[in-house]
């Protein structure tokens, strides 16, 4: 039974990187594809390793899993935001079509 | 008192990553090893550590949070099915910007907490943060560039929630 939840959790987590990635690819510029894949990917990738912990029941495996997963949940977000900070401070323009960008202004005072 | 926290802390990531019970016992060499290196690590860092280290201690804290975590996950899917609807849908229906919000929050971590928590929600990612409590938010589908009302539909669901887990 444990399999089955398992396995059901792993497939999620890979349609979400998947969808993760195809919305790194459609999306306009470098602010939006951050979107995509930290969120879908963080998800993606978290309810992966719950799955592992899953399949293989409680164990040095499922301990190490639910480690990364935690790991995964602190540090992806810190990344994104990182990288994304970085663009803006290396010039790197928003999307033509974006309707309000308040860092640029308040930047120039 | 901090040392001895990050110390328990520490020395708990280890055994579970490195798991020494053998065939019902309890491998000597590996959990000392586990004491050094936690020791070594509380000694030398725990000036970069967080300075909020009562939030481990405290059990309303600990209690809030692990209600903190169901509520941010239902969150956290739900931006997933949205970021995934933006990305499949042919005509791609996003109005991306870049909102200032304010937050009331002061700790360290729990800014840290409440920009990570946006990052991972809703169309939204933080960019930048300044000294005076402003975080600047790019917003995948912009509802609004007044502070208020930004600061009102982004940050206020987790802000309560951080507010009795951080302050």
């Amino acid at each position: 039974m444990t399999d089955i939840i398992g396995y059901i959790l792993v497939t999620i987590g890979i349609l979400f990187d998947i969808f993760g990635c195809i919305g790194l690819v459609r999306f306009p510029d470098v602010y939006n594809r951050l979107q995509a894949s930290t969120k879908c990917v963080t998800l993606g990738t978290i309810l992966l390793l719950i799955g592992v912990a899953f399949i293989h029941g409680w164990g040095s495996i499922a301990a190490k899993a639910i480690i990364c997963a935690v790991f995964i949940l602190i540090t992806s977000p810190t990344a994104a935001h990182a990288i994304a900070k970085g663009a803006y401070a290396s010039g790197v323009k928003l999307w033509e079509k974006s309707v309000v960008d308040k860092y640029a202004e308040e930047s120039k005072k | 008192m901090r040392r001895l926290i990050y110390f328990i802390l520490a020395f708990v990531i280890w055994i579970l990553l490195t798991w020494p019970f053998v065939d019902g016992k309890i491998d000597i060499q590996v959990t000392v090893a586990g004491v050094i290196a936690s020791a070594v690590v509380s000694v030398l860092f725990s000036e970069i550590l967080p300075k909020e280290h009562r939030v481990f201690i405290s059990p309303v804290r600990v209690f809030w949070a692990l209600v903190y975590l169901p509520v941010f996950f239902y969150y956290m899917i739900k931006a997933n099915f949205d970021v995934v609807y933006r990305a499949l849908h042919p005509k791609m229906p996003i109005k991306p910007g870049i909102v200032k919000i304010k937050t009331t929050l002061k700790t360290e971590s729990g800014i840290t907490a409440l920009a990570n928590s946006i990052t991972l929600t809703p169309g939204t990612l933080t960019v930048d943060l300044t000294d005076d409590g402003f975080l600047y938010v790019h917003w995948i589908n912009v509802k609004s560039d007044d502070i208020e009302q930004a600061t009102k539909l982004i940050a206020r669901r987790f802000e309560w929630f951080l507010q009795k887990i951080f302050e």
